[in-house]
């Protein structure tokens, strides 16, 4: 999706590279975006206009929850009362519930984007293995054909279950972009075996990723990743996406002074504004949750702790790079410690600003976006700028250093060449010294497989070809991958050479 | 106490377990005609021709040596195209400290460091002392050697290195002597005395279709480490890539076959662990 904003109804129905169900969805935000349903004040309009604060195209009405991060625990143990389903007794109805809930789940997008941490989830319904894989793959099948969209993930739990063998071999056998997956990794609790198991999958077919589970687990207790590495409690929402062009200001600050004592404090409070805005709309005016069986059921809870307003942010990097001036790559951002020291006091102090503020729903978290399809002057988060890349190791400690804020998901992909498919070994020993730093979540993949990771999500190179043919295709993120390729370079990513 | 560094990969997924920085130094005591860094084999004498091409003004002569400066540097490897005589001018000296400053960063990283060349065993003082402050932080220390050099003897370096890859080049005397201009007996010495120990982490052979005895080489080396399971044997393709003009000109890579057949044949003299590469 992400069709151009001046498409007419008509321009949408004859856009021959969408399914019959995005023409629908795109309909329907059509339709949001032909009413002006929120008032700024006009700091944070006038912000807005200049693109210094970007609403992710959620739109003019945003009328639900960006992301939902339902309780499977709490759908399983109770069933839902509204969709009529007991609890699961076996694997069968344990799959089948989850796909009637998938399909009620609400979201920005219309889509899931969190299909539970499903290896826990499935793992005592497992009698039989090989009837347990037919179940999973029916699951797995069924997600990729009907939901299809490369931002539903599934969380795989630090332990080593049978349920998280089957997936793991079946995304391998499958090779889909479809669910995007997440190894929830902990060094003291996955043993080595299941791990290397999960970095031969990853080198295979680019997922799963690995997310920093102690760490991740120490800030959020029970939490999930979902959709583009957005870390979220689960039985909770991500309500709005709100993002701070970092690379934008610069031409609003007279000095690195001025730009961290006047500018921050004012565009944090700026973007808290527009955040709680969103978010006083959506529950006050449009009643959410008092009406959607999800909350009614409790599996999505209306309490501060459950509800995240995610303030994102990109260009860190272009913006401390204008702002020394920096011209060659020794003085940039990801090279320099001067340059690294000023990327860092911003990222401190736009923490700090953003925590002195008082929400009315909900509690916000810190989010390094991973990009948009037509983002040109901006680098994901706080990514170092492709073609920037200092070598392997500098560059995981300034990632961990960069993102020590970002409680609520951020992320960095590495791809490595194909030697790492014969020594994943290697690829571990790595993963435990980023996490050891507190690097918070690593996308790794090989440089020659078809599937590839596009700021967060998956696509299939040889989808690309399709939709470049103008051809519509399964993946609703193939048209993404494309125009992000087309416009960012992405596919450019420094591969790791091991020698 | 210094080495000639050539340079270091902080992160190598292939010379040896897991992650390891791989440190290569200058200088060897053979000259294989399929040598795929002949950059590395002499040291430096300062002839100059490299200083005159340099686009970057990367190089200069002083005192009688060539300066380096690697801030300058691009790696278009100009310099290693125009040398004569088989070396770099982007060598530096380094003390084992100064080595250990440039591994410290990786070592939440790695597994460890293997310490290459050139012929790294040629500076076995320097090798121990690096070794003990590897050691020291907890990581492995791996030799990646030509087998030239008799190891047995060097006990206190012994002590500190975990294991060792040694080159089994060919199974006669007489071929390798004509490919990599010293005999064989010390390699084979090496190999025994390094596995009886536990120090032995592969062996390898480059299989050059045509131009070497492979089999012969394959069936001697099958026979050194069948008895050690945790040894491996490492059969690696010739690729013309990287190898001097006017030395095995037109030679192929072998194919997939052929390489199948030493694969199998070191299985069945008792070898379980077999790469082909």
């Amino acid at each position: 999706m992400d069709l151009k904003p001046d498409m007419t109804i008509m321009d949408i129905i004859n856009e021959p590279t969408l399914t019959y169900r995005e023409i629908v969805l795109n309909l329907a935000k059509f339709a949001e975006n032909s009413v002006d349903s929120i008032t700024y004040p006009e700091r944070e309009a006038d912000l807005l206009r200049r693109d210094v604060i970007f609403d992710m195209g959620e739109g003019l009405t945003p009328y639900r929850p960006r992301y939902c991060v339902p309780d499977y625990d709490l759908f399983f143990k109770n069933g839902s009362k509204f969709l009529e389903l007991e609890p699961p007794t076996d694997i069968w109805s344990a799959v089948g519930n989850l796909m009637c809930l998938y399909h009620n789940l609400t979201g920005a997008g219309a889509l899931p984007v969190f299909a539970g941490r499903l290896d826990e989830l499935l793992e005592p319904f497992i009698t039989d293995e090989a009837e347990a894989k037919k179940a999973i793959k029916m699951l797995l099948v069924h997600v990729d054909r009907t939901i299809g969209t490369a931002f539903l993930h599934v969380d795989l739990s630090p332990r080593k279950t049978r349920a998280g063998m089957i997936i793991l071999e079946l995304s391998e056998e499958m090779r889909r972009p479809c669910p995007n997956m997440t190894l929830l990794y902990d060094p003291d609790v996955t043993p080595d075996d299941y791990a290397l198991r999960a970095i031969e999958c990853g080198l295979s077919v680019s997922k799963p990723c690995f997310a920093n589970h102690r760490l991740y687990s120490s800030e959020t207790k029970d939490y999930a990743v979902v959709s583009c590495y957005n870390v979220l409690p689960t039985g909770g929402s991500g309500m709005t996406l709100t993002r701070l062009n970092l690379h934008r200001l610069p031409a609003l600050a007279s000095s690195v002074d001025d730009l961290l004592e006047r500018v921050i404090p004012e565009v944090t409070a700026a973007m808290c504004t527009v955040i709680d805005c969103r978010i006083r709309f959506m529950v006050e005016d449009c009643h959410y949750f008092e009406r959607n069986f999800l909350c009614k059921e409790g599996l999505v809870r209306f309490d501060d702790e459950h509800m995240v307003g995610m303030f994102g942010y990109v260009g860190l990097a272009e913006c401390v790079n204008a702002m020394l001036g920096a011209k060659d790559k020794s003085e940039r951002y990801g090279s320099c410690e001067k340059a690294d020291a000023l990327g860092e006091a911003i990222m401190d102090k736009l923490a700090a600003e953003m925590s002195k503020y008082k929400p009315k729903y909900g509690h916000y978290a810190l989010h390094a976006q991973s990009g948009v399809t037509f983002d040109t002057e901006s680098s994901p988060g706080g990514r170092i700028p492709i073609g920037d890349e200092p070598e392997l190791p500098r560059h995981i400690a300034q990632y961990a250093r960069m993102h020590q804020h970002c409680v609520a998901g951020c992320s960095e992909i590495f791809p490595f060449d194909e030697t790492a498919k014969k020594n994943p070994t290697a690829v571990l020993q790595i993963i435990k010294g980023a996490f050891s730093l507190g690097a918070r979540y690593l996308a790794f993949s090989s440089s020659d497989s078809d599937l590839i990771r596009v700021t967060g999500y998956l696509v299939k190179k040889s989808d690309i070809e399709k939709y470049r043919a103008g051809t519509a295709n399964l993946n609703d993120a193939t048209s993404l991958g494309y125009n992000a390729n087309t416009y960012s370079n992405l596919f450019a990513r420094k591969v790791r050479k091991t020698q | 106490m210094r080495a000639p560094v050539n340079k270091i990969i902080p992160f190598s997924f292939v010379d040896g377990f897991g992650n390891r920085t791989a440190i290569f130094l200058q200088g060897c005591n053979q000259s294989c005609l399929y040598c795929h860094n002949p950059e590395t084999i002499n040291l430096c004498f300062a002839c100059g021709e490299c200083v005159k091409i340099c686009p970057e003004g990367a190089l200069s002569l002083e005192n009688g040596r060539v300066v380096y400066d690697i801030k300058k540097c691009r790696l278009c490897d100009g310099c290693l195209r125009v040398c004569r005589f088989c070396s770099s001018p982007r060598v530096r000296e380094l003390t084992p400290s100064q080595v250990f400053d440039e591994v410290w960063p990786n070592l939440p990283f790695i597994d460890g460091v293997t310490v290459s060349g050139g012929e790294c065993t040629l500076y076995p003082d320097f090798l121990r002392e690096l070794f003990t402050l590897v050691k020291a932080a907890g990581r492995t220390t791996y030799i990646d050697t030509n087998g030239q050099t008799p190891l047995w003897p060097l006990t206190e370096l012994l002590a500190v290195t975990d294991k060792t890859m040694i080159d089994l080049k060919s199974g006669d005397d007489g071929e390798h002597r004509k490919l990599a201009g010293l005999g064989l007996p010390t390699v084979i010495r090496n190999i025994e005395e390094t596995a009886r120990l536990g120090k032995l982490y592969e062996i390898r052979t480059v299989c050059v279709p045509g131009v070497l005895d492979n089999e012969r080489t394959v069936r001697l080396g099958a026979g050194l480490i069948a008895r050690y399971p945790e040894v491996r044997y490492k059969l690696i393709k010739y690729r013309p890539f990287g190898v001097r003009a006017g030395v095995l000109d037109g030679v192929p890579s072998p194919d997939d076959a052929e390489m199948a057949r030493l694969r199998d044949i070191s299985v069945s003299l008792g070898v379980t662990d077999v790469v082909v590469t």
